[in-house]
């Protein structure tokens, strides 16, 4: 076991990957030499070399595209998108081409590609460069989109979405990059599709994802104190929805409030909050409430970005409201 | 690498089964027995049965929405395509992809596609692929005047050079991209004066001419078999039918057209022409091999109309592996 933080956790599930399969193999802008605008790949080209380790031109079409053709020619990239936000100039290559091809060709291709990128807000990067964009993807059959919110989730993860034989949208917090936690130090799975109970509860199930995860916590350790019991729960993979495990949480608790980083309406947390009330309408006792951002871009000032991202008075309060039905 | 006369032949054969393919399926669709949109590939022949000349099963090419020719030139059963394009479940694609994105994987046939510009940065993956395994595999990526102005173009050749990888970007200009011609979507009169701002080189050939195709291919698929990275091929060509079946064409005038489909022209029969004055083919001999390729065309109708078509049940099978 090692203490880590996302990105040295998302850094060695890439080495320990790279090492088992000779297929494996890594291409983004400034993912080699410089290891990355956020040093998440800092020394894999030193070690695996330039054949492996590729560093592009700012084309974010043609690196997604390539990793497509090479998947579909039975390879087993994994691209780096700078930035989620970025995905507008190159979505077509993702959404029309890596996640239909098996599909409309009849089942015969298969892409095994991951595309890795960072999102959220929190350090400044403002509008064009914090994007938390989960729903896009979870709405294109074909993808798989993950979500880690802790080191160990994230390094168990990438190694399944790396051996999975789809298309995997890996979704890294850049917030989380910074965070450490405990990580074996061997390859091990998490698999994709399987929810985590993070805390244990009683009276309220708090459905939270990525950076969301530990502000939930937090809220959840304070209003022990208080005599409430939250449950919180971590989706980890956004698609497939692990569905069971939220529904089972809530059969439990009877009341849910979702917390998410994307903006609220269209989120991630309607979807779920549609899938709960349709399935588990009776148990609810209590409007299920979800605490997201926004309906605006990310701002610059950081006064203003730290009341876009939910916070915990923000949680606490949607967990008092069904508390009291 | 010139061709043998017997090869040639055989080169005639597939021309005459895209040509009498694509003539079928225009009837199909005009009389609506089959649907969706289909985009001819008549005129064409020339480019891509000469291109693929070159190439094996272990090479790939990506395609276009133009994609039946590609297709039957690299070896395509004519039969699977055509139950694809009566959406049966015997169709290569199991009748989920239709004429936009019908493939074959054991062909390399990475697809054709309803996405002008996005083959490209595929092909360049294929290749890279071939590449990084350490086979000598090339990818062809076919592509229109139309996607040449296509970002996602620019960027995969652009990336291709960078990589030196396997890929021979054959542009098929064919005078028009979808209603606009190329005279109105782009300044240059030839996509290969492109080729040295991706540091590559271009070079252009009559795409009329199987024979020169052949040759300009084969010397271009060679350097990149060698290592020696893309090219850009450009193939002047016309495109005979609209964009799609049932394009009414109103942006051009029928003696373009008409003009086109001389026999100084028509890739087929000019090759026809050079075949019978060469004595490699009689017109007796002609007119069997005609008669024999509109039967294997007769033949897939045939074995498409008496195919099942998909079951419901298969509606979400293959949407993740």
């Amino acid at each position: 076991m090692t203490s880590m933080n996302m990105g040295m956790a998302v850094n060695n599930a890439l080495s320990l990957e790279m090492e088992r399969d000779p297929n494996v193999f890594l291409l983004g802008e400034d993912i080699g030499y410089p290891g990355g605008v956020l040093g998440v790949t800092a020394g894999l080209q030193a070690k695996f070399g330039e054949k492996r380790v590729l560093d592009t031109p700012i084309s974010e079409s043609a690196i997604i595209g390539a990793a497509v053709g090479a998947a579909a020619a039975g390879l087993r990239p994994v691209a780096e998108l700078m930035f989620v936000d970025f995905i507008g100039v190159c979505l077509d290559q993702l959404f029309n081409q890596a996640a239909k091809m098996r599909y409309m060709f009849g089942g015969k291709a298969k892409i095994p590609m991951v595309l890795r990128t960072c999102c959220g807000a929190g350090i400044g990067a403002a509008a064009q460069h914090s994007q938390s964009l989960e729903a896009w993807f979870m709405h294109i059959p074909g993808l798989k989109v993950v979500l880690p919110s802790t080191p160990y989730d994230a390094k168990g993860l990438l190694i399944s979405a790396i051996r999975d034989d789809n298309p995997v949208v890996f979704l890294e917090n850049k917030v989380l990059y910074q965070i450490p936690g405990e990580v074996p130090d061997d390859s091990y799975t998490v698999p994709i599709g399987e929810a985590d109970i993070k805390r244990e509860g009683n009276d309220v199930t708090v459905v939270a994802t990525g950076q969301m995860v530990m502000r939930a916590l937090a809220v959840a350790e304070k209003m022990a104190a208080d005599g409430v019991s939250v449950e919180v729960l971590d989706p980890r993979s956004l698609c497939p929805l692990d569905e069971d495990a939220i529904l089972e949480s809530v059969k439990k608790t009877h009341r849910l409030v979702i917390v998410h980083e994307e903006v609220k309406f269209a989120g991630s947390g309607a979807e779920i909050a549609a899938t709960v009330a349709e399935k588990a309408f009776d148990y609810l006792d209590a409007p299920i409430l979800r605490v997201a951002a926004p309906f605006c871009p990310v701002p610059f000032s950081g006064k203003l970005e730290a009341e876009f991202v939910p916070s915990e008075e923000k949680i606490t309060d949607a967990v008092k409201a069904v508390m009291e039905g | 690498m010139s061709l043998t006369k017997k090869k040639m032949v055989d080169l005639y054969t597939i021309m005459l089964r895209i040509r009498d393919f694509e003539e079928k399926i225009e009837e199909l669709v005009m009389t609506a027995t089959i649907g969706g949109f289909v985009h001819l590939y008549v005129g064409q022949e020339a480019v891509a049965t000469g291109v693929c000349a070159t190439l094996t099963d272990a090479d790939y090419l990506t395609s276009t929405h133009r994609g039946h020719g590609h297709m039957i030139a690299k070896g395509g059963d004519v039969k699977l395509m055509m139950a694809e394009l009566f959406a049966k479940s015997t169709g290569y694609c199991k009748g989920k992809g239709g004429s936009m994105h019908i493939a074959d994987l054991d062909l390399g046939i990475l697809g054709a596609n309803g996405i002008v510009g996005g083959g490209p940065p595929i092909a360049v993956g294929a290749a890279m692929a071939a590449q990084y395994k350490g086979t000598d595999s090339v990818c062809i990526c076919f592509s229109g005047d139309g996607a040449s102005n296509q970002g996602t173009t620019h960027e995969a050749m652009n990336l291709a050079a960078v990589w030196k990888a396997p890929v021979v970007f054959v542009a098929e200009n064919n005078h028009y991209g979808e209603f606009t011609s190329q005279a109105k979507h782009q300044c240059i009169e030839s996509i290969t004066e492109r080729a040295a701002g991706y540091g590559i080189p271009g070079a252009i050939v009559d795409g009329n001419d199987l024979v020169a195709v052949y040759e300009a291919a084969a010397e271009a698929v060679g350097r990149a078999r060698k290592g020696k990275g893309p090219t850009l091929l450009e193939c002047k060509t016309y495109r005979i039918k609209g964009h799609f079946v049932g394009d009414p064409e109103v942006y051009r005038e029928k003696n373009e057209v008409e003009g086109w489909q001389k026999a100084d022209k028509d890739p087929i029969l000019r090759l026809e022409k050079k075949l019978i004055d060469t004595k490699a083919l009689t017109k007796d001999k002609v007119k069997k091999i005609r008669e024999s390729v509109q039967k294997e065309i007769d033949e897939a109708v045939k074995f498409a109309e008496e195919s099942p078509e998909p079951d419901v049940s298969e509606l979400m099978d293959g949407v993740y592996a």
